[in-house]
């Protein structure tokens, strides 16, 4: 077991070596796609200051607070799409029959989908939310006790988890459509677009839906209920943790879906 | 009339490889009523926190949020034709070169086309949907049918202006062979422009002003604020008045620039 683990450690960084090497041998492309993504949610960052300097705050949230929780989700998505675009672009592995081959080697099948593409260009986008987060913090009165720094860790833990899953979903559903679904574009591109703002501003319907159908009221709306002390319940903040309970019926549906795969031929 | 003839049959094969993708053209419709839905939510939660703030109805608010999402794929500058830019840097475009009809009037017939096809297919289910869904997220009506006459030329020429623009990025692509980055920075600036994140009326009267000006407030802007009648008076003819300017500037000035890159073109063998 431990000798397996290692091989496939070994793998992964194997992969993950080749895409950076590729990546530098389209050096100014490179560098202008990462200048390109560091400035290109600067625009929705100005969306909100506007707004914010219209209305001053919305249901008590003050710009600051929406930074945060902004920056978290940001970082989330952005390390979740430099980490599983495999999964994010599966359709096309899928369609070009390259996922046969994938069948044919003696590895895991999440390894090496999850090895055949990395997006190292979100790192404009994760250096842009560290920007903000430390705007954030300049800007907002949280005192950073030991447990409110540890909410934030595991906030980005969970919520990266998270985005994962829906990756991972989105694949899983890939084996039946052989396209992929625009759909499940909402619950990912439309959580890292909406999920700038916290849940409950959405009302309560939405607050259901994001708790009960789809855990993103655990890696979003609690945890930063005791972030900016809204509430002394720290537990809170271990909430984002049980995201992973999502991946394994992420996981589940790509076992299932991958046993009713028929090669999409050519 | 023969040259017509030609970019408008460009126009044709576009649109209708346009209208093949009938179930991507569904499946996006429904997630855009649901983006719709979340950010109508968004601009409901800061009216109630400072209702005194809010600068326009919210039903105008509303309606501005369904027309942006049924005419997106007209407006958004992200989407600009693949195909063309592939011809660039892969040097398809020597063929292109050697037909008897002007490049930059094939690719403006090609964008438009493109672009009109994907905007026609979103925008009637989408519409259709908004129009019964519960109040206060129901579509109204146009503020008056002249309202709805200039909400409908105005569109075009909004169409006008972003396609001229695109003729930009096209010809950039002649002078730098990787255009992704400054593309994004270009796309993400206008987006921001042209009031496809915030409408113009939210932002700072100082910042408004200025922006009012540009070419790019003519893209979402006019139109839709035409429909719901925030736009109305002299104010409206104005801003009319300056979409029809910037359609005829821009197209001059990119028709010289396009003229000056065909004549330095380098198409590297293959």
């Amino acid at each position: 077991m431990g000798e397996k683990i290692k091989s496939s450690g070994k793998l992964y960084f194997h992969y993950l070596s080749v895409a950076l090497r590729s990546a530098m041998q389209y050096k100014t492309s490179f560098f202008l796609m990462v200048i390109g993504r560091f400035l290109l949610f600067f625009n929705g960052i100005l969306g909100v200051y506007f707004m914010f300097s219209r209305f001053g705050h919305v249901k008590g949230y003050t710009f600051g607070e929406v930074l945060l929780c902004f920056s978290i989700i940001q970082m989330d998505f952005a390390l979740a799409e430099c980490i599983g675009s495999g999964f994010a672009t599966f359709a096309s592995i899928v369609r070009q029959g390259e996922f046969d081959r994938v069948l044919l080697r003696p590895r895991s099948t999440i390894l090496q989908v999850l090895g055949s593409q990395f997006r190292i260009d979100r790192i404009g986008l994760i250096f842009q939310a560290i920007f903000m987060f430390a705007y954030g913090i300049i800007i907002s009165p949280v005192d950073w006790t030991f447990g409110r720094v540890m909410t934030v860790f595991s906030m980005l833990l969970g919520g990266t988890t998270l985005f994962i899953s829906f990756f991972l979903l989105r694949a899983a559903f890939t084996f039946f459509t052989l396209e992929g679904l625009e759909l499940v574009n909402i619950l990912t591109y439309g959580a890292q677009e909406h999920g700038k703002y916290p849940v409950d501003i959405y009302g309560k319907k939405m607050m259901k839906f994001c708790t009960y159908v789809i855990p993103y009221t655990l890696i979003q709306y609690y945890p930063l209920q005791y972030l900016l002390g809204r509430t002394d319940q720290w537990y809170y903040g271990v909430y984002p943790l049980c995201a992973v309970y999502f991946l394994l019926v992420c996981y589940g549906m790509w076992r299932f879906g991958m046993r009713h795969y028929q090669s999409a031929g050519s | 009339m023969k040259k017509y003839k030609t970019y408008f049959s460009f126009f044709r094969i576009r649109f209708n490889m346009g209208l093949q993708y009938r179930v991507a053209a569904v499946s996006g419709a429904a997630t855009q009523l649901l983006w719709g839905l979340m950010e109508c939510l968004v601009f409901m939660a800061f009216q109630k926190s400072a209702p005194e703030a809010y600068p326009m109805a919210v039903s105008a608010t509303v309606s501005y949020v369904w027309l942006r999402e049924a005419f997106f794929s007209a407006f958004t500058t992200w989407n600009a034709d693949q195909d063309i830019f592939d011809s660039i840097v892969n040097g398809g475009i020597a063929y292109e070169l050697c037909r008897p009809v002007s490049i930059y009037h094939m690719w403006f017939a090609k964008t438009t086309a493109s672009r009109a096809a994907g905007a026609g297919l979103r925008c009637v289910p989408l519409l259709a949907v908004a129009c019964v869904l519960p109040q206060p997220f129901r579509l109204s009506l146009p503020a008056s049918p002249t309202h709805f006459i200039l909400f409908i030329i105005t569109l075009f020429l909004g169409l006008g202006v972003t396609v001229a623009f695109c003729m930009f990025t096209y010809i950039l692509a002649f002078f730098t062979i990787s255009p992704q980055g400054l593309r994004m920075l270009l796309t993400s600036m206008i987006d921001f422009l042209s009031g496809a994140i915030i409408p113009l009326p939210f932002m700072p009267d100082g910042v408004r002003g200025i922006v009012e000006l540009l070419p790019f407030a003519g893209m979402f802007n006019v139109p839709l604020l035409i429909y719901s009648g925030e736009l109305a008076g002299a104010a409206m003819y104005r801003s009319i008045g300056m979409q029809c300017f910037w359609l005829v500037t821009l197209v001059i000035l990119g028709r010289v620039l396009c003229k000056a890159a065909e004549r330095k073109i380098v198409v590297q063998g293959g």
